[in-house]
This record gives structure tokens, sequence and C-alpha cells, in this order.
């Protein structure tokens, strides 16, 4: 296991948010956190790259106690895409640089240049190296943010709802891309979602939380629509379709 | 473990970073050509060669040694450190604060020190009529009246800190802070005016205007320590600031301490402005324009944006006081009068007309 969680309790404001959550995820693996609007995905996903200490648990990332780590260890061993994302008057290349910050000394070297520049080129970005974020697409931005996340040279990636905004090619080439990154560079990747088609076409296995709790976690083919309906409170039909199976909330619905 | 071997150098990148370094090196230039017309203009008017042999130690005339040396460099000097310091502080607040409007006077720094001032005047009696050729008003005791100055300036420094230690250092909480204090040491300095007699009066209002002709050597030396530390102190944390650039989650990802970098950043932003309120009074705008400027010529990367802004501030307020030395001389216009008048219209730009997408 690339990712181990054990047990994770986190407390807000008095109120218990998760209680008593795991997942492991291995090597060259996309796991989909997915639930409905305020379960606590996002704030899992912070306590696995440490940004928030949880009251209870453990992560471990290849055996290393993440919460034993200081800040730019954890950086290099967790590369993070934040679901909002700041344009500043900074280009494609000097942002994607940042990427190498927890791993620079004093001054930047060739090599953080050149693996810059073959982050670039693995996500089709290389033409727009000079581009700023403030002239890019929402499309063109999180390839930006995630090629800084790859520049890290983490383990894991951690995406919080990394397709949330952008339009359905995008979509679709963004969660390929990610897909074959996290093959070729045998990385595990975490990330939460809503669209459930999505997540059932792109990653390896999912996890529905429900209430602070995990409610089922498995190899995606083993969803049942019962899963769906009791997560999201909505009845729906899994259908086949050519070769994917689909989420189709039932008119009775509405 | 490197996943991209395959990768090169672009020499399209490699230009464009030789660009920002090329302006840098413009700056520096620059700044050594100010320095050399600031201290060669006045009404003695000393030719550039001169100048230039004193700075070397090789001064021959010995009425322009006296005048360079007492007088012309250690003001331009303290012009220069003064716009380097206000103009850095101003470009990392803008960061700090995420708010493109930041500076060290957003949060009420220089209100503070005015108040300071005010009550030094008022209430330790450093105020006096003196009857020297610069003018007929004086302070006493300028050591009291800057001490004063400058405890105000940190206790509001401070205050707010602790405020953000208590809210979580957010940049809402700072702004919003800042801009309550600053309120409030206006109206302490207000009512301070409303109590004082005439000569207090008028020894607060010529206090707040901000004049590098205050400084001598000792205030030039201690300025130059704290100025030369704080730039240090930002450029090392350059890559924190991008980082925040990129949005506060982003930076935590890299690894970043994002409330902390925000507090020693404005602690050390507001340490270098009380430094130089309380030693030269309240010079406005600079610490604003100046990363504006720098930003709109080479961007936000802060690995240029900081030594850029340090260098065009110093620049700026070395050219503005010249300019105000000579304007009504033998007269001696205070700089601030001159950088608000400059400034103020680029702010009002710059609040109606955001960067275009």
């Amino acid at each position: 296991m690339i990712l181990s969680i054990n047990d994770i309790h986190v407390d807000y404001k008095g109120r218990s948010v998760l209680e008593g959550l795991g997942l492991n995820v291995d090597r060259g693996q996309v796991l989909t956190i997915l639930g409905p609007n305020g379960v606590g995905k996002t704030t899992l996903l912070r306590c696995i790259n440490a940004v928030l200490k949880p009251r209870t648990g453990t992560v471990m990332v290849e055996n290393a106690d993440v919460f034993r780590m200081e800040a730019g260890e954890i950086a290099r061993r967790l590369g993070y895409v934040a679901q909002r994302n700041d344009a500043g008057r900074m280009t494609a290349f000097d942002a994607v640089l940042l990427g190498r910050k927890p791993h620079l000394g004093w001054k930047v070297s060739g090599n953080d240049l050149r693996m810059v520049d073959g982050a670039l080129k693995q996500l089709g970005l290389e033409h727009l190296a000079l581009r700023h974020l403030d002239e890019m697409s929402g499309g063109e931005l999180q390839k930006v943010c995630i090629a800084r996340a790859l520049v890290q040279e983490p383990s894991v990636l951690l995406l919080d709802e990394p397709t949330s905004s952008l339009d359905l090619k995008n979509q679709m080439e963004i969660l390929r891309m990610l897909c074959l990154v996290v093959r070729q560079h045998r990385l595990a990747a975490v990330m939460t979602m809503h669209d459930l088609n999505m997540a059932l076409r792109f990653s390896d296995s999912l996890l529905f939380i429900r209430q602070g709790k995990v409610y089922w976690s498995g190899p995606k083919k083993e969803l049942t629509s019962h899963m769906v309906e009791e997560v999201y409170g909505v009845p729906v039909d899994l259908l086949s379709h050519r070769g994917h199976t689909v989420v189709v909330p039932r008119s009775e619905a509405l | 473990m490197s996943h991209f071997d395959h990768g090169q150098i672009p020499a399209e990148y490699r230009a464009y970073v030789g660009r920002k370094a090329f302006f840098l090196v413009v700056l520096t230039l620059l700044a050594c050509f100010l320095l050399i017309a600031a201290v060669s203009l006045g009404t003695v008017r000393i030719p550039a060669g001169e100048v230039l042999l004193s700075f070397l130690g090789l001064g021959q005339d010995a009425r322009a040694e006296i005048i360079i040396r007492s007088i012309r460099l250690p003001h331009a000097l303290a012009a220069m450190l003064a716009g380097a310091g206000l103009a850095v502080a101003g470009a990392a607040m803008q960061s700090i604060l995420r708010n493109p409007l930041g500076s060290p006077f957003t949060l009420g720094i220089s209100q503070a020190g005015a108040c300071g001032a005010a009550f030094a005047i008022m209430l330790l009696g450093t105020g006096t009529m003196q009857s020297t050729q610069a003018s007929a008003l004086g302070i006493a005791n300028p050591y009291l009246t800057t001490l004063s100055a400058f405890v105000a300036c940190m206790a509001a420094s401070l205050v707010i800190i602790a405020i953000a230690r208590i809210r979580g250092a957010s940049p809402e909480v700072m702004v919003l802070s800042g801009v309550a204090l600053g309120s409030l040491f206006s109206a302490g300095t207000m009512f301070l005016q409303y109590i004082a007699d005439d000569v207090q009066l008028a020894n607060m209002v010529f206090w707040a205007f901000g004049d590098v002709s205050r400084a001598g050597w000792p205030e030039v030396g201690f300025m130059s320590l704290t100025v030369m530390a704080a730039l240090l102190f930002f450029v090392m944390n350059r890559w924190n600031y991008n980082a925040i650039d990129a949005g506060d989650e982003t930076a935590r990802g890299l690894g970043v301490r994002v409330e902390w970098v925000r507090l020693w950043g404005m602690l050390v932003a507001s340490f270098v402005t009380a430094v130089i309120v309380s030693f030269l009074g309240i010079i406005g705008f600079v610490g604003l324009i100046c990363p504006h400027m720098v930003r709109r010529i080479i961007g936000d990367d802060h690995r240029f944006l900081l030594p850029a802004s340090a260098l065009a501030g110093a620049c700026l307020l070395l050219a503005a006081d010249t300019a105000a030395r000579l304007m009504l001389a033998p007269r001696v216009l205070p700089v601030a009068i001159l950088t608000a008048f400059l400034g103020a219209p680029t702010f009002l730009y710059l609040l109606i007309r955001r960067r275009s997408p």
C-alpha cells in the first residue's frame, strides 16, 4: 500500500465530521471519494496532507507517518491540487516551477527547469509555457495546477474536485491524462468528485462517505444502485452502455 | 526518482528570465545615476565629476566636500533607503494581504506614527519655537519624538498581530483591523491638535510632512541596517509569497506555513515602516505605487518583484526628493507632498481599471 489511512476522527466546532474513517490505495490506482455536499470529502483530503490535524488517526505514505513529518517533507510526498486556484500575473512555466519549492535550495537548478519543461510537455502545455495564468481558460489552468503537483515528485496526488468547473471535453481530457500519469509514474491518486459517471469511468475504486463514516468502498464494478440511493437519497438505475456503467436518476426522483 | 527526464530548458524561458534580470540591472544603473544627480544638483551646483571623486574619497574641493558629506549625501541616501524600504514592504504586504491596495499604510501605521509624534510634541513638550535658518519651528528633542512615534507605530502593528493571532491570520481581519486602528489614531491626533497651542499645532503638522532632510548619518546608518535586513528577509520568503499568490490551499500543499509567513511578513513590514516613518515622517504612496509599476513591467514573480520594487522605490523617492528640492529652491518642499500628488491619481487609476483579463 502506498497510502494507508486509519481511524480518522475530525471534529469541527464541537461537532463530529469524520468518525473513524480509513482507506487504502495501491500504486497506479485512482480512488475517488464520493458523497453529498458537506459530508467531509475535502476535510478528509486536508487530513491526508496534514493541513488539518485530525483528533485521532494515522496517515501513512510509503509506511511513513505523515503527522510526524515537517511541512516540506509532506510536500515532497503528497501533491495537492486545490479546488480553487488563483490566477495571478504569472506565466505557466513559473507557476509549475513553484511545484519545485519543496525541493529548492537558494537557487533554481537546471534540473528543476528541465522537470518543469517535461511536465508541461506531458500535459500538452509546452506552447503555453510563457502565457500568463490570467489569460488561460479554466481547463488550461487546471492542467497547470496538475503539472505543478507532478513536479513535486510526490508518491500520492490529492485532487479536490479537479473537474468541477470544466466543460465536458476538458473533464474528459484532464481525467484521461490524470489516469495516464498515475499509471505511467506508478503514483496513487485520491480525488473527490460529484459526477458519478465520470468517477465510474476514470477511477479504479470508489469510496462513499455518509454521515462521517465510510458507507462503502471497493472496486467500481461492485457498485449497486442501492448504494447510490442510500448515500444520495435519490433512486437511480445503473445501466451498462458500451462497456461503461452509467448512473441514471429515476424520474420519480423529482 | 525523476518522472520528467525528457525535459529541456526552453530558450524562450531563458530569454524571458533574462529580460527580468536586465530590468534589475537597468534599475540599479538608474539608481546610481540618480544618486550622482541628486548630490550634484541644488542651490550650489557641484559638477558630477567632483561628486564621483568625492564618493571615491578623492574630493579636491573642500567646500563641495562639506556640502556632499554633511548635507546632500545623507539626504540622498535617506531618500533611497526610505523608498526601498517602503516599496519592498508594500510589495510584500500586497501578497500577504492578498490585496492590490495593500501597503504598509493599510495597517494604520502612518496614522499611529503621527499620533505618537503629536503626543510627544504636546505632552512630552518636545515642540518648541526655534529661530534657525532652516525653519522658525523646530523639535527640541527629535529623539524623544522619534521614539514616541516608533512606539505608537509598533503598538498599532502588535495590536493587529494580536487580533490576527486570535482570529486566525486572515487577510480580511488584518486589513479591517488596520483600517479601524488608522481611524482611531487619526482621531487621537485630531484631538491633540485641537487642544494644542499654535506652536505645538504647527510642529505636529510639520512632523507629519514626510521629509528626508531630517536624516543625518546616525539615522541613515540605522535605516540602512533595518532596510537591508528587511529586504533580505523578504527575498528569503520569495517562494512563500509566490505560493500564497497561487492560493492559501495550494501554498499549504506546497509546504508553506501560510499563517506563520503572514504574521512574520507583517511584523517585518511594520517594523521597517515604523523606523522610516518615525525618522522621516509620513511618506505616502511609494509603498503602494512602486510595486504596481514594477508588476506591470515584470509581473508578479517575487523573485524579481521584491528587488525590483526596492530599486524602483529608491529611484522614485530620490527623484521626487531632488525635484522637490529644485522646484522652489532655495526653499525645500517636503517630498511627501510630491509623492502624494503622484500617488493619489495612480491609486484612483488602479481602483478604476483593474488588470485587463
